[in-house]
């Protein structure tokens, strides 16, 4: 059984902090399905198109038929260690500073034996769930689960360096207003999260939560305001070297397509919602990718929602979709360099939110509580890509499918 | 069909450059003193040398190609064996057929790499790309990792012990002492191989090879060729070689040599009995017991009690990798897949000096090579004799 992760000691300034490295990241072009599947938490390997074979690992042709038709399909995760070892000698700095590290031979019932990062609590003949998870380098890898959930299994060394979990860790939510922000605190507290800061704006004005939620054990209210530098200077001062999570809630919503509406809404939607990543990345970005390495309670992610709308825009929300289009594109940037430290940007799209901006929508919509549990079950399951709700994973589907087919369909042209 | 002999084509001039941990000195540097030595041994100038064959990890940019350049070579049959652990049979059996066809009088076969500080790291995580997509990324144990998981399921398959490969390690080790290059000097007990600090579980220190820099090559040439230079000389009875055997194992327990084993003793014309020596490519004691079995000296699965019941020294009843082999001579790149072959060549022709086996004449070669994902893909073995002593 895993041991239970302690909560960290305090830290001694004196000492050295440990500097973050990679594990390898290079890998061929094939190999990047592994990295795309797991960066949405799917398990997907090789599948030949001609003759079915399943194969590992990618390959640029059929080892059963040579056909060149291989598609990455969700393949059963089951498998049987067949061979383990402990790693105690590596050439690698990473790996260097993580020993003893275990690995093991996994024959999958799909097929194929993959060679694979093993949890502590399996061995050799143990039958095991498989999992793709993004390492530190950003790079799909595959895990040997237990096969069923044991108690702690999330507090095993080599599973939490693939995840993003709360547990000890200190988070940032950057909107007290946001409806999603008390349901997150809940859900992150649950997690095991140490401490929430929680930021408000203008904190004269009415219609906060401020006083039930700063009476909450764990839980501090400050300051902040995305479209100030000057207040995100002065928190990042403050609490950005224990800033181990940053949750971005903050959000300007207004309905309406472009032409007819006022650009003093979209300005705002563009200063909130993407300047206003933007700002936030350069306030806490330095310093929590300084510290990705920093032990248990090391920075670990950084998580923007998004509207699914990022991906193709509904009219009916025309410059709301176009700051989330900004605000998609700004976290690739991000998630690009972060990557050398292996600080996650972690992207939780949603569909229209149950909340008075959408409320001439019709239902299906995301309550608030939903998206809590998205972005949380994000953090434990260490994703790049959450969809959350069914208009989320709906969209998500026909973009993948075909991007100008939905924009048509959103257009109003579809049946 | 079936094959055609090697008649009239025999191996000769065979040359270690002594082995170093690590050096400044390019895999170009080392070939070019390996070829220097094994071309004075008979006499050539690098000018009348119109054959070449080349194995090495470290020669980047640059290729065989390049070398005939830089050493001043004009060949008019040129190679290149990129089978590590393999390559020694197979240039051996490609420069045969070369010579026995009159593509070439004399071909120099080499393999020698460089091993700077830090190469190795860097040759481990560009290995293959199924290593840089799935295996290096894994704890970056590189080969020790790998093999370690086929040791790991072979141990718990056949009830094989750390005792049983250690009896390997420690013969090796007693063989080392009489090889003057060998870089492990120190005798080795059982105790110490046991008690070794882990590397990859199962295996300790012993049971893996150092790195190191270094260089092997002898030359192929035609039989009357070779009594004209009045060089001591050996003849190849058969030769095998197979890649990626038994993709459907879903981890390897055996190696190719089980697929053509019986081919090359009928090449030969003999059995396993008829061996007086073995140099198997020893990378991991593990592969060297593997290939006892693959290679008829016992029933699968009998590796540990065939290391109990035989003394694998030069003076036993089963000499076996009588220069100490790489566990104990150390690796230096494709030139371990060269070690055992050059140590057959000076035993069968009686050139052995300190690690000489009595009336050895005839000999077993095998090699292995490639550790591409999760096994190694490239098998080889020769057996070859000579007039002994």
């Amino acid at each position: 059984m895993t041991d239970k992760l302690l909560p960290p000691a305090k830290k001694n300034p004196q000492l050295r902090q440990r500097v973050p490295t990679l594990p390898p990241q290079m890998r061929s072009r094939a190999a990047l399905g592994l990295t795309a599947a797991a960066a949405r938490g799917a398990f997907c390997l090789q599948h030949c198109d001609a003759c079915g074979t399943v194969q590992y690992p990618p390959r640029d042709a059929c080892c059963s038929c040579l056909s060149v038709d291989l598609a990455w399909r969700d393949t059963p995760r089951g498998g049987t260690v067949i061979a383990e070892t402990r790693i105690h000698a590596s050439p690698d700095p990473f790996y260097r500073e993580r020993l003893p590290w275990r690995s093991g031979l996994v024959r999958l019932d799909a097929g194929p034996t993959v060679l694979c990062h093993l949890h502590g609590d399996v061995g050799r003949v143990d039958p095991v769930r498989m999992d793709l998870k993004l390492d530190k380098a950003g790079q799909g890898v595959m895990i040997a689960l237990p096969k069923e959930r044991s108690p702690d299994m999330e507090d095993d060394p080599q599973l939490r360096s693939l995840t993003a979990h709360p547990k000890h860790r200190r988070v940032l939510i950057t909107d007290i207003r946001s409806p999603a922000t008390r349901p997150l605190i809940e859900a992150l507290l649950k997690a095991g999260a140490s401490q929430i800061f929680v930021g408000e704006s203008e904190s004269w004005r009415r219609g906060s939560d401020h006083a039930a939620i700063a009476a909450l054990e764990g839980v501090s209210v400050m300051p902040l305001d995305v479209s100030d530098p000057s207040s995100l200077k002065k928190l990042a001062a403050e609490i950005g070297g224990k800033t181990d999570i940053l949750i971005n809630t903050a959000r300007y919503v207004r309905p309406g397509g472009v032409l007819g509406a006022d650009t003093v809404f979209a300005r705002e939607e563009f200063e909130v919602n993407a300047l206003g990543l933007m700002r936030l990345a350069q306030a806490f970005g330095p310093g929590m990718t300084s510290r990705t390495a920093d032990g248990v309670n090391s920075a670990v992610a950084f998580v923007n929602i998004v509207s699914v709308h990022a991906l193709s825009a509904d009219p009916q929300y025309g410059a709301f979709s176009a700051s989330q289009a900004a605000a998609l594109s700004i976290s690739q940037t991000l998630r690009a360099e972060f990557r050398a430290s292996g600080l996650r940007m972690i992207n939780v799209f949603t569909g229209p939110t149950d909340d008075e901006w959408h409320q001439p929508l019709p239902p299906p919509k995301v309550p608030p509580k939903a998206l809590a549990k998205s972005v949380v079950e994000g953090l434990c399951e260490g994703l790049e890509d959450v969809f959350c709700g069914d208009v989320a994973k709906d969209l998500e589907e026909r973009w993948r499918r075909d991007p100008k087919v939905l924009e048509r369909e959103l257009a109003g042209g579809g049946q | 069909m079936r094959r055609q002999n090697y008649d009239g084509v025999v191996l000769t001039a065979p040359v270690s450059v002594p082995y170093v941990r690590y050096s400044q000195e390019t895999a170009h540097w080392w070939i070019a003193r390996a070829l220097k030595q094994t071309l004075e041994v008979a006499g050539l100038a690098p000018r009348e040398l119109d054959g070449f064959s080349v194995s090495s990890f470290t020669l980047f940019p640059d290729s065989p190609v390049g070398l005939t350049q830089h050493l001043g070579l004009s060949p008019r049959w040129l190679d290149s064996i990129p089978m590590g652990g393999a390559s020694g049979v197979v240039a051996l059996r490609r420069a045969a057929r070369a010579v026995q066809a009159g593509d070439a009088d004399v071909v120099a076969c080499i393999a020698g790499d460089a091993n700077r500080i830090d190469s190795f790291r860097q040759l481990l995580s560009s290995f293959s790309r199924f290593a840089m997509d799935a295996s290096y990324p894994y704890g970056s144990g590189g080969p020790n990792a790998s093999f370690a998981l086929i040791a790991d399921a072979y141990m718990a398959e056949y009830g094989v012990t750390r005792e049983d490969f250690g009896r390997i390690a420690v013969a090796q080790r007693a063989n080392a002492l009489h090889y003057p290059d060998a870089i492990m000097k120190k005798p080795l007990t059982l105790e110490q191989y046991l008690s070794a600090r882990p590397i990859s579980e199962p295996f300790g220190l012993f049971d893996c090879v150092m790195p190191c820099a270094g260089a092997e090559g002898f030359l192929v040439m035609r039989e009357d060729e070779a009594e004209r230079r009045g060089l001591a000389y050996a003849r190849i009875a058969g030769t095998i070689e197979r890649h990626n055997a038994f993709p459907e194992d879903p981890v390897q327990l055996r190696g190719g040599w089980v697929m053509d084993i019986d081919e090359l003793y009928e090449m030969a014309g003999c059995g396993p009995e008829a061996i007086d020596l073995l140099q198997t490519y020893d990378d991991y004691p593990l592969i060297s017991m593997m290939q006892f079995e693959d290679l008829g000296f016992c029933a699968k699965g009998e590796g540990a009690q065939f290391v109990r019941e035989h003394d694998l020294t030069i003076g036993g009843d089963f000499p076996h990798n009588t220069s100490g082999g790489q566990l104990s001579v150390g690796q230096a790149g494709a030139a371990g897949g060269y070690l055992g072959l050059v140590e057959a060549i000076r035993q069968v022709t009686g050139k052995a000096g300190p690690t000489q086996v009595a009336k050895a004449r005839t000999a077993m070669v095998s090699g292995f090579g490639m550790i591409n994902y999760d096994r190694g893909l490239c098998t080889s073995a020769t057996i070859i004799t000579g007039a002994g002593q």
